[in-house]
């Protein structure tokens, strides 16, 4: 078996990693399971690719730096497309989700979210159409690293990327009062209040990191692969089953979960073949409800 | 007579597509099971049925040449233990994990019909599924006539069955788990084994559903079952109002004349090129109309929803709970 699979599986692991965050801190604090959270993935690219396109628009062509496919105007898209999709989730909770959670039934959120979900896919397809575009046409020559696999730099740059994020999402959630916020308020909401928890930015900064880190994941695949307006809803089944592997809640095992979900479907591409690599995360899904519904660092239900 | 025919033809979809809200209504309305891939569910019915009545074909398995009636039944079966099998490993976990699970049943079932050539032909899918009645396709206005007729008595079998039994003492545990877990626990219900029932059997109406639709059009591709078959008849049972059974089969008329009627007008008036992006405008419309119903009027046009969480969660803002209806 080649061991190509295991830088593919690294990267496709990291894009699911990434977006799995947000739909487990959705999940542990505002209670409910996200189905636009692939949507927010796909606007976020978008808004990056519009911003791209815009700043090339003002300053002309821009040369890539060295040996990536891409220049500085795509990291300050990144940036700004971060921000817009943390504003559009924050939106979509205001009008939507705020409103149903005060009626106190989890499952109408639910059902709100699959709605918002459809809407919000069309009307990337009404603006842009179906059809895929891309970063950067230019095709990457891939260098050997030994043991049978090439990468090329603009995935060692991604998955540089993906580290620090995720250090830096660990680090926020442990060593800053706001993410030792949220976490109390996703052991136990109740008593975070009783404490005086502002609970209103315990939710902000759900909102936030889980939209700031989609648009990344979805510029991920915008780069690797391709953009379309589907790009998020194929990774609503991946994503979800990273968190309820890793256990909901744990941001850790969101991202362990992704590298799994993501090295099974590669070694299942190789081995089985492309046609049947989003069955994976539904066998592993399925196999970790039947055998530990908790996830690996989940605790019983509370 | 075009308009008739084209009247029978509207409501035989109509109806098939109240059939699938029924079996929602079942799940969702009485039991309060969350199914996001209910798609799967009908595509299960339809590739059963197809597979089980078509003439054989050598270019893939089966097509055994049964009779109709034993395709339906049969759709019915596989429907139903397909979601027994889902609802065992994800009813006695959080609701959400059901919501997931469907979900993947859907993107699943999508997958096998599109790759497992030999079983259903992949994306070109099964053609020549008999049709009830196809002797009479000479004459269209009485083709579609009788086959308005055999919908509309299923699904009037149907809906007496879910009213006799949504009354019967398993429909009022049904009804008790879906308000209070607790209390219908502590009367020696069983929550979980009551809840795979319904999940099972909602899922063999919906089955059905696939089969009678498969045998109404002849022909049936991967297509036919996308995520958008799912929103639209959870759309159709909101708006007529989850819980109650005549609610679902109004509530599928209504928005299917709405969903033809504006695909009509957009036809009409949008320059071909232009299709594509009006039909994506259509479906972000019905979804904005699916969030402004639940945030305005939740119990849909004849609604009967519980106004409690399931699962025995702590009722958060009890104050904000309303108690209408």
């Amino acid at each position: 078996m080649n061991l190509q699979f295991v830088v593919d599986g690294l990267l496709t692991g990291s894009m699911i990693g990434l977006g799995a965050i947000g739909v487990t801190l959705t999940y542990s604090i505002l209670r409910f399971s996200n189905f636009a959270h692939g949507d927010f993935m796909a606007w976020g690219t978008y808004a990056t690719l519009a911003v791209v396109s815009a700043i090339g628009a003002m300053f002309g062509k821009i040369a890539p730096i060295a040996p990536l496919s891409f220049g500085w105007p795509l990291i300050v898209a990144v940036i700004i497309g971060m921000a817009f999709t943390a504003l559009l989730a924050l939106l979509l909770d205001k009008v939507l989700f705020s409103r149903l959670r005060t009626q106190g039934q989890a499952i109408i959120v639910v059902m709100a979210s699959f709605g918002a979900s459809m809407a919000l896919r069309s009307l990337l397809e009404f603006i842009f159409t179906s059809r895929p575009t891309y970063f950067s046409r230019a095709i990457q020559i891939a260098m050997p690293v030994g043991f049978g696999i090439r990468i090329t730099p603009d995935q060692i740059a991604l998955l540089l990327v993906t580290a620090v994020l995720v250090l830096g999402v660990h680090l926020l959630m442990t060593r800053t009062q706001a993410g030792r916020s949220m976490q109390a308020f996703s052991q136990n909401a109740a008593l975070a209040r009783i404490v005086g928890i502002d609970v209103a930015m315990v939710v902000r900064m759900t909102w936030i990191i889980g939209g700031a880190l989609a648009c990344v994941a979805g510029v991920m695949i915008g780069i690797l692969v391709q953009i379309r307006p589907f790009m998020g809803f194929d990774m609503l089944l991946p994503m979800f089953a990273a968190a309820i592997l890793g256990g909901i809640g744990s941001i850790p095992g969101a991202v362990l979960g992704g590298l799994i979900i993501g090295l099974a479907e590669a070694g299942a591409v190789q081995l089985i073949g492309a046609e049947w690599r989003a069955a994976v995360s539904f066998v592993i899904l399925m196999a970790v409800l039947f055998v530990r519904p908790f996830g690996i660092f989940g605790v019983r239900e509370r | 007579m075009d308009l008739l025919g084209y009247g029978a033809f509207f409501l035989t979809t109509a109806l098939m597509f109240s059939l699938i809200t029924l079996g929602l209504n079942l799940q969702w309305g009485l039991t309060g099971l969350f199914n996001v891939g209910l798609a799967g569910f009908v595509a299960i019915g339809a590739y059963t049925s197809a597979l089980l009545t078509t003439p054989e074909d050598a270019a893939r398995l089966g097509g055994f040449g049964l009779p109709i009636i034993i395709g339906w039944l049969g759709a019915m079966i596989v429907g139903g233990i397909a979601a027994a099998i889902t609802g065992m490993a994800t009813l006695r976990l959080r609701s959400d994990y059901l919501a997931i699970t469907t979900f993947g049943v859907a993107v699943v079932v999508q997958l096998v019909a599109l790759n497992a050539q030999k079983l259903t032909g992949g994306p070109f899918g099964i053609g020549f599924i008999p049709r009830p009645f196809g002797e009479l396709a000479e004459t269209p206005l009485l083709f579609n006539l009788s086959n308005l007729a055999v919908v509309a008595v299923v699904t009037l079998i149907v809906y007496l069955a879910l009213e006799h039994l949504s009354r019967s003492p398993w429909g009022r545990v049904l009804k008790a788990l879906r308000e209070d877990e607790r209390a219908a626990i502590s009367l020696g219900k069983s929550a979980r084994f009551y809840r795979v029932q319904a999940f099972a059997v909602g899922g063999a109406i919906m089955a059905l559903a696939g089969a009678l639709q498969a045998h109404f059009i002849g022909f049936i591709a991967p297509d036919n079952y996308l995520p958008i078959l799912t929103f639209q008849v959870w759309v159709m049972l909101i708006v007529g109002g989850s819980g109650s059974n005549k609610g679902a089969v109004i509530g599928s008329i209504l928005v299917w004349a709405i969903w033809a009627g504006s695909g009509a007008v957009t036809s009409a008036l949008v320059p071909p090129e232009q299709q594509a992006r009006a039909a994506a405008l259509q479906i972000a419309a019905i979804g904005v109309m699916l969030c402004i119903i639940l945030l305005v009027r939740p119990g849909g046009l004849f609604g009967d929803m519980p106004r409690r969480p399931r699962f025995g969660k702590i009722a958060k803002a009890v104050a904000g709970e309303s108690t209408t209806k």
